[in-house]
């Protein structure tokens, strides 16, 4: 009489567990990794497919756009958000810079022997959650273990892509000179938030991340009809290295108004205590967007009617320089250049 | 933010220009020295010399911590990472000044030394204790401001008993700087440098008092006032000086008097004469070997001074030919009068000491107001 075992397969610790080497190995041990914990989160039915890559279906009219970015932040948990969220964010505002609507992500984790599984768990339900709200599924994925010391907890690379409707045409390289300069909100808080976190400053206002996927806001900037030339999200380097790229791409010089420059007064502190300039500092949920001179008023209210643009401002303008300078009129009266960022100014931001 | 934005009123600016054009005699001109390098970047950062008149001149001093460093002295640091094996921590604007052999000491670290960045000498203590199996040196730069912070970092391993802690102390010294611009032939004889006044430090006043400027001001008959570090300061402190030299007198006036006394902080200055002594002399970048201009570590802290715990030779290496720093730096030439200004020489690639800082007098004209040379 022979007798069928019923199968059982002890399911992993995630509360106690470890990262170990047999969970990159290809192996049964990484099978049941994806299964019980990326699957279980971030599944959809592309990645149920289960195949080597994603099989997707083809899309119309228009044209395809790929972003990829990888995410080395330190800490990997800060106020407002941790890496699986910012890796989502980030790669789709990528996307979304380009005027597309994001479709699909890709996620490869490098992670390190010994980070505890709860803290991977943490990560991958925080990347399910922004993959949700924003509409985006991961849809395929990679995992590889490096040995102790050889990483730093867990690096995260997305790769996003998304689809641009025929006519949309956006590039940094469209500033043309009496074209108005906005922002979505205030900047500098990211970067400020991490900064706070790891030197364990316990500022009495703690600072929170503005990580946020952009998609939804340019939609409403869209839906507006202001005429948009460029589309940019000031991540490192901050607006001042931004507005500096596009500067240089379009062959164009940019005049900014000090006093307009949104900045809420705990980063303006935090940034004065440290010597930093809001200017340079990272954000993760703002973009910049140069539109036409009549449209900006019409731009401007749109953007200031989206939750992710409450805080939306008009900082500047474009006008003709050979020399591609960014400058800026001071609160104070005087003028000055607002240069590249020069050197490191915050490692490890993304 | 509160006693913070009050300094940096566009409206006052505007006021207080005008009381600077009503007091400035068109007739003459005038051309006053910022001595430390936060009046520089305050200047430069908010554009104070638009709101001057032609003839009020600003010539940038040697008050930079990280410019008047040699590249002997860089040189000694980057051999305790790479020969000696320690653990090197430093003040983040040291990383990046060129030294010997196309390296500094983010190179060194690129190559393998252990450079950390520390925000404090007490962290470099800390990093110590918690590093018993590790040499950790300080690299200790600045003047009277960092001064007495390096002394507490002293005294604190001392009462810890660290073995694993020393010092590599090249703090410099304000008025040293200050006589040596004076004593120039530029200012002196030739007259080639017009100098009619100084905008005293800050900072550094804030330690040592306005006391020690009365020398200057009653010897070499050059007006001084102290000013903060705030460009309303900075601008109020232009003001004065233009009276003091429109009625001939030679003072030294305390603009910063919210921070400054004229006796400074004698708890601090009393901490420093107890940790270190003056060297019979100091190679400054650009000001050459000046006598009794730093400050070396007492022989009763000897267990704590690199210099003594590691074979350390110094060997004075000069500048790069092109490099005018040493001029920029005694106020004879401007950044932009420099050949390799912005083209060899630039933030990412510094030659010259004055490129590397945001106090320096290159970084700050290339950063804020290179616009104005094109």
């Amino acid at each position: 009489m022979s007798e069928v075992r019923k199968g059982y397969v002890r399911p992993i610790d995630i509360k106690h567990g470890q990262v170990d080497m047999a969970h990159g190995s290809g192996g049964r041990a990484m099978a049941q990794l994806i299964e019980e914990l990326f699957a279980k989160y971030l599944g959809n039915e592309y990645l149920a497919q289960g195949d080597d890559g994603a099989l997707l279906p083809a899309q119309g009219e228009g044209r395809l756009v790929m972003a990829t970015d990888s995410h080395v932040v330190s800490p990997l948990f800060f106020p407002g958000g941790d890496i699986g969220c910012l890796s989502v964010h980030g790669t789709i505002n990528d996307v979304a810079m380009m005027g597309a609507k994001p479709l699909w992500l890709s996620a490869g984790f490098i992670l390190e022997e010994g980070f505890k599984l709860a803290d991977l768990a943490r990560i991958v339900q925080s990347m399910a959650a922004a993959a949700k709200e924003a509409g985006v599924p991961v849809v395929t994925g990679d995992t590889k273990v490096v040995e102790r010391g050889k990483g730093d907890g867990v690096f995260i690379t997305t790769t996003g892509v998304g689809v641009v409707a025929p006519g949309r045409e956006l590039s940094g390289r469209y500033a043309k000179p009496g074209d108005v300069i906005l922002v979505s909100g205030t900047l500098g808080d990211h970067g400020m938030a991490i900064m706070a976190e790891r030197e364990s400053l316990g500022f009495e206002s703690p600072i929170v991340s503005d990580t946020a996927a952009l998609h939804g806001l340019i939609e409403t900037m869209r839906a507006s009809g202001a005429d948009i030339h460029v589309l940019r999200d000031p991540t490192r380097g901050g607006l001042a290295t931004t507005l500096n790229e596009i500067a240089k791409q379009s062959g164009v010089g940019m005049m900014l108004q000090e006093k307009d420059l949104p900045v809420t007064p705990a980063v303006n502190a935090a940034c004065e205590f440290l010597g930093l300039d809001p200017l340079y500092v990272a954000n993760e949920g703002k973009l910049v967007a140069i539109c036409a001179e009549p449209d900006a008023k019409k731009l401007l209210a749109a953007m200031q009617g989206h939750p992710l643009g409450a805080a939306a401002a008009i900082v500047g303008r474009v006008h003709e320089d050979a020399h591609h300078f960014v400058q800026m009129t001071t609160g104070f009266g005087g003028k000055r250049i607002v240069d590249w960022l020069s050197g490191e100014q915050l490692p490890r931001i993304c | 933010m509160k006693y913070i934005d009050e300094f940096r009123d566009g409206d006052v600016a505007q006021t207080l220009a005008a009381a600077i054009r009503a007091e400035a005699d068109p007739a003459r001109s005038y051309h006053f020295m910022e001595f430390c390098g936060g009046h520089t970047h305050a200047i430069s950062r908010y554009g104070v010399s638009d709101l001057l008149p032609a003839n009020v001149k600003m010539i940038h001093g040697p008050g930079c911590p990280v410019c008047v460093l040699p590249i002997g002295r860089v040189d000694q640091a980057i051999r305790l990472a790479l020969e000696q094996g320690v653990t090197l921590c430093t003040y983040g604007d040291c990383l990046r000044v060129p030294a010997s052999d196309g390296l500094s000491l983010m190179k060194a670290k690129a190559k393998g030394g252990d450079i950390r960045m520390v925000y404090s000498s007490a962290d470099a203590v800390t990093l110590a204790q918690k590093n018993p199996d590790k040499q950790v040196v300080f690299f200790a730069i600045g003047f009277e401001t960092t001064t007495p912070p390096t002394a507490v970092a002293i005294k604190h391993a001392a009462a810890l008993g660290l073995k694993n802690f020393s010092v590599l102390c090249c703090h410099v010294l304000t008025p040293s700087a200050i006589s040596s611009i004076l004593e120039s032939p530029e200012v002196r004889q030739w007259g080639t440098v017009p100098l009619d006044g100084f905008i005293g430090p800050a900072h550094v006043s804030t330690i040592i008092g306005s006391r020690p400027y009365e020398f200057f001001a009653e010897e070499y008959r050059k007006p001084v006032v102290i000013a903060g570090f705030e460009p309303l300061d900075v601008m109020q402190a232009i003001k004065m000086l233009i009276r003091q030299v429109n009625e001939g007198r030679a003072e030294v006036e305390n603009e910063f008097a919210r921070a400054v006394s004229r006796d400074g902080n004698l708890k601090a200055q009393q901490l420093v004469a107890e940790v270190f002594e003056m060297r019979k002399h100091f190679e400054w970048r650009g000001l050459n070997i000046l006598p009794y201009s730093a400050l070396r570590i007492r022989s009763q802290f000897a267990e704590f001074d690199a210099e003594k715990r590691f074979p350390l030779g110094y060997a004075s290496v000069p500048d790069h030919k092109a490099c005018e720093c040493g001029a920029i730096l005694r106020g004879v030439k401007r950044p932009q009068d420099c050949k390799i200004f912005g083209t060899v020489c630039t933030p990412e690639n510094p030659v010259g000491s004055c490129m590397v800082s945001s106090e320096g007098a290159c970084a700050a004209h290339y950063t804020y107001g290179r616009y104005k040379d094109v």
